[in-house]
């Protein structure tokens, strides 16, 4: 029995009818067609899912579709305003912070709460503050970097 | 001319997609009518497949097929092995598995729905019958005698293999000591962040096969599909697109490829499967897997004579593509970066009831670095020397490159104590050692660790290849002056669209934004070899490299024709082809060196040049390019066009090498490890771009730590998979690792024009016994020689507290 949900999804409200049982994240990717947010371990263990639903992070391989009805959604595509970076997105093209890519898109929407929550954290802060989402690449050091010259750019 | 953009950190000109989110991976692309497919795996290591009833399955909605290793017998071929040894042991490896599952994650049946969410609900109405049989997981029990994993064979043993010169019983019996201790590497999951997937597409009119898959070799990938499903292999395309990650797991040819190209061409529709991770861990392959013992005889002042492995290699229940291989790379890198007059290495390769282990990040070369890293810290300890004076004493010293090895390679250049020398002066390796001595009055636990390691890459001369070790490159200048390069090195991460681009840029005098690479589609690519071995840079962009060589030649033809001179008095210079001697450039030095970072894409275009030669004292490759294509004026019987194709095959593989130097302080309450300090110096030749280096130095140390701290794929004695998931499986995250400090030294190579060595593999092989050796280190006042990977809290904390191992 599918349930008819309205969810604002990057400033566009989009009225559609899911399966109870469809994950926020394929309703993202399969029926919206935002394909950055990448599911990488579908147990919220990985955070290349992470959106922000109301304004806070959230792995979106572990929440249904139906319990956003209402809600808003900024996946990464909706992140550069008027085609500009965020300064998260540049932090991470300036100081290297990705390497293949798969978890940044989750890895740039979790930065972006630390900064909302500590506009100056500390490198300990910004790597605590990472610690729901993994890249298997970059070994961290450089993401830390994209997030404290994002911090700086604020 | 000196280099624009070769030697800057340079920010890659790949990332605006991938910040954006509008990179496409494999499940990311999407075509109508696409179905989905799940599939069924064992829940059993090892067992007899009795009845397997899909009826109930079938007759859900949206099921469209079920396909079984029944259904398919011998339809699609083996899935192969490129790893070719005397007397190799090989089963028969399907897609699917008919009558006997040998692991548990082993395929049984293929679900095909049109949605995948019936697809994996299909996947649990599939009702099978299984017959348990007896289990062996641990290798050194499965080579002596455990239970059998293929009972065709009688034994476990695929195979056994000795390696390595002089005569090392001689140098054992005569060394003043010999120093024994077991040691285990311990099996990995690679854990690419983007889990394999397939897309497969068959075009009944066309009679076109289409693969999209999430693969480090596109076309070695084809070639090994095409034979397994009986299509041309110019029938069949295969696709890279954006692939998160490999680190070698994606360097193999799996059952689902080719199963998936196989069920489109039944079904005519495009079918997709995307891994979960719990198949990722579970049927991805794995690496390291070996259990080892060595010794190693030296004389009572610290020189080594000689060192002997025997190893047994956890391979699992099946061959996948490098698996038997893997270890002789073991036996090459085993003199390390030591002069070492006698090595031997004695492999057995063993089955058990386990995923196979191939090429992991550094695939065999970690397990060799650990194996000599630790047995001179053995040495140093033994003898009560510094762990530095060892090494230094065993090195070669710069002027003896090319250095031959009891392993039989030529080491092509090196500066060791360089290395070593700027190591401990970063690290400030006097001061830690007093403070390491206060520590120890005071009552706290630390470890100073020091790896001087040596990797084999650039893989590497088609002779020590099973497929070809060289690569491949076309350089092709537009009408419009944009440069086109296709590489067959399809990258996964490293970043070629940037470095190659600042290879082109320079070596054609144009700027960065005006170059594209393409790569990762075999029907627009020429064949190539792939990213792998350290070998992208070294190899693929030597075959850029070369083919503008070959390019410039043939356009200096042209402007020898079109400037009305012979070829001898036309040179290349920062104007393109003038007329000797080169004009004074005023006008070009006042912007000088473009600013760092130049952002990708905002160059203005290029107005069409015209043709406008008369008068003209020099031309710009993008004047005689537009000449070529117009070719209304070319020298007599010139080619039209302005491209080169270059096949780059290396006469030897590279031997980059560095110092790691690992601090560590140990919880005395909680037998935890912090990082105090990490410091590397590599040298991995001649660099492109420094950013993109320190990048893959420092996520090659993660890994290291991974290793060393936290990972391990553990299968109970039944053979389950425990660590099966990510909440079991532990990668480190941002809060587990340190600052790493890094420098380099630059030796360059002769064994390409550029000097490049590679990079992409040197932290999984420095880091790991630098950080072990700084355990050791900090445990050595309890009596601790050695300690086994991952180093646990727990395991330390009974060492510290007194209490006796269960080990």
């Amino acid at each position: 029995m599918k349930k008819a949900i309205g969810i604002n999804v990057n400033g566009t409200t989009r009225q559609t009818e899911v399966e109870p049982r469809m994950l926020l994240v394929h309703y993202l990717r399969d029926v919206l067609g935002l394909t950055g947010t990448h599911v990488g371990c579908e147990t919220s263990l990985c955070g290349a899912c992470t959106v922000l639903l109301d304004g806070q992070a959230v792995k979106s391989c572990t929440i249904f579709a139906v319990q956003a009805d209402g809600a808003e959604v900024t996946t990464i595509e909706g992140l550069a305003a008027n085609g500009d970076l965020h300064a998260m997105q540049e932090g991470f093209w300036e100081r290297h912070g990705l390497q293949c890519g798969y978890c940044t898109p989750g890895m740039i929407i979790a930065a972006t709460q630390i900064l909302e929550r500590n506009s100056n954290p500390s490198q300990e802060e910004i790597r605590h503050g990472l610690e729901g989402n993994l890249c298997r690449c970059t070994g961290y050091q450089h993401i830390v970097e994209a997030v404290e010259y994002a911090a700086k750019k604020q | 001319m000196p280099n624009k953009f070769v030697g800057r950190r340079m920010k890659r000109t790949e990332d605006p997609r991938l910040i954006k989110g509008l990179a496409h991976y494999v499940d990311d692309i999407r075509l109508p009518d696409t179905l989905h497919i799940a599939f069924l795996r064992s829940m059993y290591a090892h067992a007899r497949l009795g009845a397997i009833d899909t009826s109930e399955a079938l007759k859900m909605p949206g099921v469209v097929a079920i396909y079984t290793g029944r259904d398919l017998g011998k339809k699609i071929g083996p899935v192969p092995c490129a790893g070719a040894l005397p007397d190799l042991k090989v089963p028969d490896h399907r897609p699917l598995a008919s009558d006997h599952v040998y692991f548990v994650g082993h395929p049984i049946a293929a679900v095909v729905a049109t949605d995948r969410y019936v697809a994996r609900d299909a996947v649990d109405q599939i009702m099978v019958d299984y017959e348990e049989l007896p289990v062996v997981v641990d290798p050194e029990e499965a080579a002596q005698g455990g239970a059998l994993v293929h009972e065709k064979f009688g034994d476990n043993i695929a195979y056994k293999l000795t390696a390595g010169e002089g005569d090392i019983e001689a140098a054992l019996a005569s060394a003043g000591k010999v120093i024994k201790q077991k040691v285990i590497n311990q099996r990995l999951a690679p854990i690419a962040m983007e889990p394999r997937g397939v897309l497969a597409r068959y075009l009944p009119g066309e009679e076109e096969l289409t693969i999209w898959s999430s693969t480090q070799i596109p076309h070695l990938m084809r070639t090994q599909v095409a034979l397994m499903i009986g299509i041309p292999e110019n029938k069949l395309r295969v696709i890279t697109p954006e692939v998160g990650g490999g680190f070698g797991s994606k360097l193999n040819v799996y059952g689902e490829e080719a199963l998936l190209g196989w069920i489109s061409m039944q079904l005519g529709k495009p079918v997709k499967w995307i891994e979960t991770r719990r198949e990722n861990i579970q049927a991805t392959i794995h690496g390291r897997g070996q259990v080892g013992y060595i010794e190693v005889g030296c004389q009572t002042d610290g020189t080594i004579t000689g060192l002997r492995y025997n190893v047994f290699a956890d391979l699992g229940a099946y061959h996948q593509l490098l698996t038997p291989a893997i270890p002789t790379l073991t036996g090459l890198m085993l003199s390390g970066c030591y002069k070492i007059p006698a090595i031997q290495i004695n492999v057995t390769g063993v089955f058990t009831n386990k995923m196979a282990t191939d090429a992991y990040r550094g695939a065999g070369r970690p397990e060799a670095t650990y194996v000599v890293e630790r047995a001179v810290d053995l040495v140093a300890a033994e003898l009560g020397m510094d762990v530095v004076e060892v090494r230094r004493k065993n090195f070669p010293q710069p002027n003896e490159f090319p250095f031959k090895t009891a392993t039989g390679l030529f080491y092509d250049s090196g500066n060791y104590q360089a290395a070593l020398d700027k190591a401990l002066e970063n690290a400030g390796y006097a001061n830690l050692r007093e403070e390491q001595k206060k520590a120890r009055e005071e009552g706290r636990i630390m470890g100073i660790g020091v790896s001087t390691y040596v990797e084999i890459c650039a893989l590497g001369p088609s002779q020590a290849m099973p497929a070809g070790g060289w690569e491949s490159a076309t350089v092709r200048i537009e009408p419009t002056g944009k440069v086109t390069i296709l590489t067959g090195a399809s990258p996964h991460g490293q970043g070629q669209e940037t470095s190659f681009a600042q290879i082109a840029a320079d070596e054609l005098g144009c700027d960065i934004a005006d170059v594209t690479v393409i790569h990762g589609d075999t029907s627009i690519v020429q064949y190539g070899i792939g990213t792998f071995g350290s070998r992208a840079t070294a190899v693929g962009g030597t075959a850029v490299y070369i083919a503008i060589e070959k390019l410039k030649e043939k356009a200096n033809k042209i402007a020898a024709h079109l400037l009305k001179a012979d070829v001898s008095k036309v040179v290349w210079g920062e104007n393109g082809f003038s007329l000797e001697p080169e004009p004074a450039k005023a006008a070009a030095s006042a912007g000088g060196v473009p600013e760092p970072d130049l952002p990708a894409g905002q160059a203005p275009a290029a107005a069409l040049p015209e043709p406008e030669i008369d008068g003209k004292k020099s031309l710009s490759l993008q004047d005689i390019a537009l000449a070529a294509h117009l070719a209304k004026d070319l020298p007599p019987d010139m080619e039209p066009g302005l491209s080169a194709t270059y096949f780059f095959e290396p006469k030897n593989f590279t031997f980059p090498f560095g110092t790691h130097i690992a601090v560590v302080e140990i919880d005395r309450e909680t037998g935890e490890i912090e990082f105090k300090r990490y410091v590397a110096v590599d040298d991995c030749g001649k660099v492109i771009n420094p950013l993109l280096v320190d990048g893959q130095v420092q996520g090659g140390i993660v890994q290291s730590i991974g290793q060393a701290l936290y990972e391990e794929v553990v299968y109970d004695e039944q053979g389950q998979l425990i660590t099966g998931t990510l909440m079991d499986y532990a990668v480190p995250r941002a809060k587990m690792i340190p600052w790493l400090e890094l420098d380099r030294t630059e030796t360059p190579t002769d064994v390409n024009p550029m000097g490049v060595k590679g990079v992409g593999e040197a932290g999984t092989i420095g880091a790991t016994p630098a950080i072990v050796n700084a355990i050791v280190d900090a445990l050595s006042p309890f009596g601790v020689r050695h300690i086994d990977m991952p180093v646990r809290p727990e395991n330390v904390w009974k060492i510290v507290n007194a209490v006796t191992s269960d080990k």
